[in-house]
């Protein structure tokens, strides 16, 4: 009997991404709980299996072992299928993600867009599970988010355009592909397209951390003003899907930032490029991020609202210029 | 600003009695005995002075005259024994002991609504009571004056039920939103 | 602020802050009427952890009402005993050896250094900054554990009795406190360099959640929130008892009348505490702890007495009236939370939500208190 290779293939990536999300949230809790807890001076998890390795898992049956409350009043149709929109997309956009020059599902030409389209979905979830879960901290909360999303929106996608117009395309490979050979290569350090790239960089990443929800700009969740935001009313695994969902989205934003800026799988020094490295570098960047949220307080609506039309956009828009001008000249 | 002024600011509006008290033995300065009616203008005049409201609270002063009437009637009869033994050992035959005239109804016991000023800048703790009678306990309000009293005035309405006239939402603050009774009240059965 | 001020409220809707909410700390119920996040009216709603203490102490003799104190103000117990002992002791005319006051006095203020710790950890937390609240609790531990060696208990103290306190310190307690202040000093110049010039913080405390000292006044707001608004009123200056004018110490006053004035003046008494602790164990006198002539069944003269402490959140006033019986006739319980707390509507008016959670926490409610 012959089989497509590439049915095979297919199949083998569509099992190995969900499974790499999946892990990857688990343990990105474990991670979190850890790093936290030395932080904060404590030991965090460490009475199942050693180092607290396998409370991931025992969570995981804890969650779903839970009866999955519907409140009545709630709109039981938006209200199940929020979780799912939130994590589908970020699974999704797992498909375009190069982790080394052959490890990557479907290399598309517009791998880029494909991503930004995706995750723009996950918003909509959000605001879909606040309204039909009726309730009205989980409505402030919708109501924040979807304006923090679209504030962040603009710079990213600005810094992003940048980005392509350096590279000349939205292919994911191929812009790591221009960063091979060592760290002088990467985005971050390219000041011949743009001396504010490094700047470029900070601006993607605090877009990244708004997009996500995580802290010091966790609006949606908010717990010592808003109870739980949009999660209020969740329970189960219908909060776990929504939380996994939100880890997967730190990994995306982190493999993007890896991948636009950090030079992908390249090693620093030009030896042994691989996905070794690629991890290296997203799992440092969620590090990054974990080790903020633990750091900081949390800002305020409108305080963010500032940051990102006061200060985040017009250093985009003054980069996106600098560089056009620095294309057309040299 | 000091006592002194005040109690003479305070004696002019007509306050029943203000008396100087002795701070080490009471931790206030000024006792004052004010009418109802004039405990907005008595207010008024800590108020002008830069006062701050430190506590609204009350007093159930049950079984006061009968207390009153009993003391009374001791001294009376212990007067009466006194003089009998006098009498005795002065070897003349003791006076017939006089009948107790009868003394009608007892007057009626009071509640009293006790307000707590403090000065930020000098140490002048005036103290303003005020006395109803138990079965109409209506004061009124100085919510208008001090809005801090507000929430004080609803406690002490929850406690003792003593109504304050003019208040804008007498509703109960510490006790359950149906509560009908009072139980700071000497008669309260719970 | 202006933007509400602008619109008008038309569409509003009724937002239940608590009774079970993380950022009130307890049973507290705010009522909001909120303008899309604008707050057009907040009303609090207390009485949900009443227990009515002021009736119990009807119903005890004098002696007995004091374990109560320590179970309103669970945060500074202590100085909620000083302030009923000492009430009791000026109606009764009972004199205090001066060891037993110095005990008081390095106890309560040991205590108000834990309460204020927790109330750092616990503001910062109602900010969304997680870490702090650890390491606060983390020097908060090393007073319990002194505090526990002398007063057996490490939260609802009830140390004090009339005629002094009922038992004296061990041989490790000097050595202890003062190795607990040497590492408290040590340890502020980092909470202040975390916390206090962290931007995020700045940003969401500065000339946020203003209370006037008018307001103070007609609200009669004491402690740290006046002080956070230029008045100078501290109770252990300004009607002193106990020891306190033997030992040299500032008040703390900031006079910019938001949030972080507020947050500074708290900060800044924990070093004043340790000051005055430093000082009370340099002078701390020999002799006993208790008076020795306190009758066993204590019967005040008739009248009415006054007595005003200093507690963490501010001045807590007992006024007891006695009718020359073993059992108070009346006693009323002044808190200072429950002043403070009543401004609070007026001031959280035309708010952000969450600048209005920033305002609450800067108050330091402890919910017990304002409901006694």
């Amino acid at each position: 009997m012959h089989v497509d290779p590439e049915i095979i293939r297919l199949l083998a990536f569509l099992i190995g991404v969900i499974a790499f999300a999946a892990l990857n949230a688990a343990y990105l809790v474990w991670l979190e709980r850890k790093e936290a807890a030395h932080i904060q001076r404590r030991i965090g998890p460490k009475e199942v299996g050693p180092f607290g390795l396998l409370q991931p898992l025992v969570d995981g049956i804890k969650l779903m072992t839970k009866q999955l409350i519907v409140p009545a009043g709630v709109d039981p149709v938006l209200f199940k299928i929020a979780p799912i929109l939130v994590m589908v997309p970020a699974i999704m956009s797992f498909v375009t993600i190069p982790f080394s020059d052959t490890l990557v599902a479907r290399n598309l030409d517009i791998g880029l867009l494909a991503i930004f389209a995706f995750a723009s979905v996950n918003v909509l979830g959000l605001l879909l599970g606040a309204w039909g879960s009726r309730n009205k901290y989980a409505v402030i909360s919708a109501a924040r988010v979807v304006s923090q999303n679209v504030a962040y929106e603009i710079p990213m996608l600005i810094t992003v355009v940048t980005l392509v117009m350096i590279s000349g395309t939205m292919n994911l490979s191929k812009i790591v592909g221009l960063q091979m050979g060592g760290f002088w290569n990467w985005n971050i350090l390219n000041l011949s397209a743009s001396p504010l790239m490094p700047i470029a960089f900070l601006i993607f990443f605090v877009c990244m951390l708004a997009e996500t929800n995580r802290a010091p700009f966790d609006m949606a969740e908010a717990e010592s003003e808003l109870v739980a935001g949009t999660f209020t009313e969740y329970s189960g695994m219908g909060f776990g899907v929504f939380f996994m969902g939100e880890y997967a989205n730190i990994v995306i934003g982190a493999s993007v930032a890896t991948i636009l800026f950090l030079g992908g799988w390249d090693c620093p020094f030009g030896l042994f490029p691989g996905v070794h490295w690629f991890l290296l570098k997203m799992y440092f960047l969620i590090f990054t991020v974990i080790w903020i949220r633990w750091t900081y307080p949390r800002t305020t609506f409108y305080g963010l609202l500032n940051l990102s039309w006061k200060i985040l956009i017009p250093i985009s828009f003054v980069n996106l210029i600098l560089t056009s001008a620095m294309l057309k000249v040299f | 600003m000091n006592c002194a002024a005040i109690k003479q600011k305070l004696s002019a509006i007509g306050a029943a009695a203000v008396n100087e008290t002795e701070y080490g033995r009471k931790g206030f300065a000024l006792d004052v005995q004010v009418a109802p009616e004039q405990l907005v203008a008595a207010v008024s005049v800590l108020d002008a002075e830069g006062f701050f409201i430190e506590a609204v609270t009350g007093v159930d002063w049950l079984g006061e005259q009968a207390a009153l009437r009993k003391e009374a009637e001791a001294k009376v009869a212990a007067e009466a024994k006194a003089k009998a033994e006098a009498a005795a050992a002065a070897g003349e035959e003791a006076p017939v002991a006089e009948p107790v005239a009868e003394q009608g109804e007892l007057p009626e016991d009071a509640l009293e609504a006790v307000y707590d000023f403090n000065h930020y800048e000098s140490l002048c703790r005036v103290t303003i009571r005020t006395r109803v009678p138990r079965s109409k306990p209506e004061v009124p309000t100085i919510s208008q004056i001090y809005p801090g009293a507000d929430w004080h005035e609803r406690e002490t309405h929850d406690f003792f039920g003593i109504k304050f006239v003019g208040h804008p939402y007498l509703v109960p603050l510490l006790l359950p939103e149906d509560a009908d009774y009072h139980p700071l009240l000497k008669d309260f059965r719970p | 602020m202006s933007a509400f001020a602008e619109s008008e409220a038309k569409e509003t809707f009724v937002l239940n802050l608590g009774p079970q909410h993380p950022a009130t700390h307890g049973v507290l119920r705010v009522k909001l009427t909120m303008d899309g996040e604008y707050i057009a009216e907040a009303e609090p709603v207390l009485g949900y952890i009443h227990r009515m203490h002021e009736k119990m102490g009807e119903n005890r003799t004098w002696a007995q009402f004091l374990p109560n104190t320590g179970r309103m103000d669970y945060l500074h117990a202590l100085a909620y005993n000083h302030g009923y002992v000492s009430v009791v002791e000026r109606a009764a005319g009972i004199e205090v050896p001066e060891r037993a006051e110095y005990l008081r006095v390095i106890t309560a203020e040991l205590n108000r250094v834990s309460s204020h710790l927790l109330w750092f950890g616990a503001f910062i937390l109602d900010l969304g900054g997680f870490s702090p609240l650890l390491y606060a609790f983390d020097d908060r531990e090393h007073i319990l554990d002194l505090l526990e060696s002398v007063t057996g208990s490490r939260l609802t103290y009830c140390y004090f009795r009339f005629g002094g306190v009922y038992n004296d310190i061990d041989d490790n307690f000097v050595p202890g406190t003062r190795a607990f202040i040497k590492r408290l000093r040590e340890r502020m110049p980092m909470y202040h360099n975390l916390v206090t010039k962290n931007i995020i913080l700045m940003k969401r405390l500065q000339e946020v959640g203003p209370i006037s000292a008018e307001m103070c006044r007609k609200y009669g707001a004491t402690g740290p929130v006046c002080r956070g608004s230029g008045i100078n009123f501290d109770v252990r200056k300004h009607e002193p008892y106990s020891v306190y004018p033997e030992f040299d110490f500032d008040v703390p006053v900031y006079d910019q009348c938001d949030s972080m004035a507020r947050y500074m003046v708290r900060m800044d008494e924990i070093e004043q505490s340790l000051r005055i602790i430093e000082q009370a164990l340099d002078k701390l006198p020999e002799g006993p702890v208790m008076a020795e002539k306190v009758p066993k069944i204590l019967k005040p003269a008739k009248g009415d007495y006054y007595h005003a402490v200093e507690t963490a959140r501010g001045s807590f006033g007992v006024r007891v009236v006695s009718d020359g019986t073993n059992t108070p006739y009346r006693l009323k319980l002044r808190s200072p939370t429950f002043s403070n707390l009543s401004l609070f509507g007026e001031a959280s008016q035309g708010m952000l939500l969450p600048d209005a959670l920033a305002l609450m926490g800067s108050l330091d409610l402890v919910i017990p208190e304002i409901d006694r």
